[in-house]
């Protein structure tokens, strides 16, 4: 694992590690070396492991679990570009290898900025690291940033895939980890309710939101030039929508997956008029859930004249059978009204002359709700009549919550991510023409963007700047309040 | 159960309720709206049970801002089960000096997609709609009743009415507008000249009466103020047919009497707080008649 000190690791991976074993789910011979600058010994990097698993796991903390466990660990200091440092870390799986037979299969974890990626990877082809013996395997695990446009994630690509085969080669989307995201193909393929009205014919429109309440906390020199639109809307909301918008694949395996995905991305188009169906936003200064906080441009590290957006909303369109008329509404931002990622499917009115009369303007518009997070579930929303002599009829909604249905804890994310590593199983990975797909999507908005000075101002702990309102307004809809 | 939950942020105060959702079962998402309450300069405990009255009939969560003068945190409880009537009651205790920001507060606590009703138990407003926890609602509930200028006060509503807008000094009417229309019916023909209404003083519902019987029937309209009455105790209509009248002298029953027929009593009791909120809350949609009855309110300058 590279950029073991970093927040991921400590926080996410190796309290995943953690839980898999603690589950029984890793093979006794399993072993995890952290490599990083600090000048720690195999003590050291033990003692933070410990501290970060006691911490952060999810499961409760089992001494048995964790001897085991850190007989395994290693720490090999370096700098990326220490040939040296490589040589040890060769040595020191070596000895893994033997001592705890590992049986020679390596994956190695990149949780460092793609900046160092090139010369990781050349390093690990140079100290021989990548090559696989017979009958064993090298798999390399990427985090996002995926690039920053196509241009960027080619070259990106073509640095990896010099030294990894494609189908070693593993890109970390968390959200696709997520339990509700796979009970989406779950929903969708393994009910005979939904997949019928899952079209144009019944669905007026898709909405896809990701909204966090946080700011940007430190983040400044990542963020910055960055975005909301390249930092979650091309992977994970792109994501989300493939998942959404796909057929049913032939099997559930990757490559049918991945088909299914890829034409669904393949699919989208852009609005012609970018500047009407597209808004992006910077949060400024306010009071957002009890607590006093300020505007992105007084953030450290960021320039006052900055034209990153932190809020962003666009449009797409799908126009293929299924999905002819009905658009998409992305959108991501920091600082919104609450921590929340749904997937929202608003559904036509219904045709009833007397219905569409004495109803309000919004009563009677059905939407199913698949909450991503937090307090997974799915929400079905539909016009109930209210008690009374009079038809009037009132929106209630049947809510399915994961925490009641099944007291089972879901796995974190990276634990299924992890095990997939582990097992060689890539039906939650991207691969990189989805990326590229992704960007091709992207990359107009965000040049137009570009162009177009600094964005609209939106107070913190509300639903983002009025022009995004105004763009749902020219269509005649809504966001939703999630 | 009451959950105490001192300097927190709304995050906090969400995971406690999905928290008690998983773990008591106590709270469903199955809620039709969210009703919001701004207790400034109202005692917060009588709008909680006013609004835990209402919520029998109306189960909802119910979100309470009661401002504290000083302190620079957030104190939060939350209300459920047996304290909350039928609904779950969340009281933010925000700094005063932040309730300009008081929508960007609730927002997070607010039911998916419900509507939102905002109602101010003691403060009115110049222009709800144009309030943070105003604009963000479907229906705003105003209680002019205890102004110490009634008029000027409906006026001011009157000039920044929109949709959506009640007061409870309306609600309040309900039954006697309800009572003298079908009176009305059973003499249809007949002009109405005059309308005499006799109640408390300083009461905006005797105004609204005014407003909307001159508006509806076109007639003279004369009040009569009484320091010794409680509420409305009776209104006459001089019509071409005769004399139609109610009479509630002990704030009880009333009676009806008109042209051609006995005279009927009626339980007409001052109807209490948390039936007049309920009423209002039976409702989504604007209420035009009220809307129209503002606009007749006069001497508005």
């Amino acid at each position: 694992m590279f950029g073991v000190t970093g927040d991921l690791a400590r926080k996410k991976l190796m309290p995943a590690v953690y839980d898999l074993a603690n589950r029984g789910l890793l093979p006794p011979a399993f072993a995890l070396t952290g490599f990083a600058r600090r000048e720690w010994d195999k003590e050291d990097f033990a003692k933070v492991v410990h501290d970060s698993v006691k911490k952060y796991a999810r499961t409760p903390w089992r001494e048995e679990t964790w001897n085991q466990l850190s007989e395994g660990i290693r720490f090999v200091q370096g700098t990326f570009d220490d040939p040296a440092a490589f040589a040890e870390l060769r040595r020191t799986v070596e000895e893994l290898d033997e001592q705890r037979g590992t049986g020679g299969n390596h994956a190695f974890y990149l949780s460092i900025p793609p900046s160092a990626f090139p010369q990781v990877v050349t390093q690990l082809r140079e100290s021989g690291l990548s090559d696989p013996k017979d009958g064993t395997w090298r798999r390399v695990v990427i985090e996002k940033p995926f690039g920053h446009n196509l241009e960027t994630a080619n070259e990106l690509n073509d640095v990896v895939s010099e030294v990894f085969p494609p189908d070693a080669v593993f890109r970390i989307d968390h959200y696709l980890g997520k339990e509700t995201v796979q009970n989406l193909l779950a929903l969708r393929f393994a009910n005979q309710l939904f997949e019928p009205i899952w079209n144009a014919q019944y669905i007026d429109h898709v909405q896809i939101t990701m909204a966090e309440d946080i700011g940007i906390g430190g983040r400044a020199g990542y963020y910055d030039g960055i975005g909301a639109a390249r930092d979650v809307i091309q992977n994970h909301l792109l994501q989300l929508l493939a998942l959404t918008a796909m057929e049913e694949p032939a099997s559930f395996d990757a490559a049918d997956l991945r088909t299914e995905k890829e034409k669904a991305l393949r699919a989208v188009r852009l609005p012609e008029d970018l500047a009407a169906s597209t808004a992006r936003g910077q949060y400024a200064a306010g009071w957002r859930g009890g607590e006093m906080v300020g505007g992105f441009l007084d953030e450290e590290g960021i320039a006052p004249d900055s034209i990153t957006e932190t809020y962003a909303a666009i449009k797409v369109e799908i126009p293929n059978r299924r999905w002819s008329g009905t658009p998409f509404y992305l959108r991501a931002g920091k600082r919104l009204g609450r921590r929340v990622t749904e997937i929202a499917l608003v559904f036509k009115k219904a045709p009833s002359p007397y219905f569409q009369q004495i109803q309000g303007s919004d009563v009677g518009t059905n939407a199913l709700v698949i909450r991503v997070q937090p307090d997974e579930g799915v929400t079905l929303r539909f016009g109930s009549k209210v008690p009374g002599t009079t038809m009037e009829v009132r929106d209630v909604t049947m809510d399915f919550a994961y925490g009641n249905a099944f007291t089972d804890e879901s796995p974190e994310a990276y634990e299924r991510l992890i095990l997939d590593v582990l097992l060689g199983d890539p039906p939650l990975f991207p691969r990189h023409e989805e990326v590229a797909l992704s960007w091709q999507i992207l990359d107009p908005i965000t040049s137009f963007w570009a162009t177009q000075g600094q964005p609209e101002q939106y107070r913190s702990g509300t639903w983002g700047p009025a022009s995004a309102d105004e763009m749902m307004a020219r269509d005649g809809r809504v966001w939703r309040r999630p | 159960m009451i959950i105490d939950l001192p300097s927190t942020t709304t995050g906090d105060i969400n995971s406690e309720l999905v928290k008690l959702r998983k773990e008591g079962g106590v709270i469903t998402l199955g809620r039709v709206m969210t009703l919001v309450i701004d207790a400034t300069d109202a005692d917060a405990e009588k709008a909680i049970a006013t609004a835990n009255t209402a919520s029998r009939e109306h189960p909802c969560r119910i979100i309470v801002l009661s401002p504290r003068e000083g302190g620079d945190t957030l104190d939060a409880q939350i209300r459920v089960g047996g304290d909350a009537g039928a609904s779950e009651v969340v009281v933010l205790r925000p700094p005063a000096a932040t309730m300009d920001h008081a929508d960007t507060l609730v927002t997070p606590l607010l039911l998916p997609d419900a509507p939102i009703v905002t109602w101010w138990p003691a403060l009115v407003p110049l222009v709800p709609s144009a309030t943070g926890l105003g604009a963000m609602a479907q229906r705003r509930i105003t209680d002019s009743k205890g102004e110490l200028n009634p008029a000027a006060v409906l006026c001011g509503l009157s000039d920044g009415y929109r949709p959506g807008d009640t007061d409870l000094a309306w609600t309040r009417l309900t039954r006697w507008r309800a009572l003298l229309a079908s009176a009305l019916e059973q003499v249809r023909h007949a002009e109405v000249t005059k309308a005499h209404v006799r109640g408390d003083v300083n009461s905006p519902s005797i105004l609204l009466f005014g407003a909307w019987l001159r508006g509806t029937l076109g007639c003279e309209f004369e009040a009569t103020y009484d320091s010794e009455a409680t509420g409305l105790v009776s209104v006459v209509l001089d019509t071409s047919a005769g004399e139609i009248s109610i009479h509630r002298p002990d704030g009880h029953n009333a009676t009806l009497s008109q042209p051609g027929q006995p005279d009927h009593v009626i339980a007409l009791p001052s109807r209490s707080l948390g039936e007049c909120l309920a009423e209002e809350l039976r409702r989504m949609d604007a209420d035009p008649v009220y809307g129209e009855a503002l606009h007749e309110i006069v001497h508005c300058s």
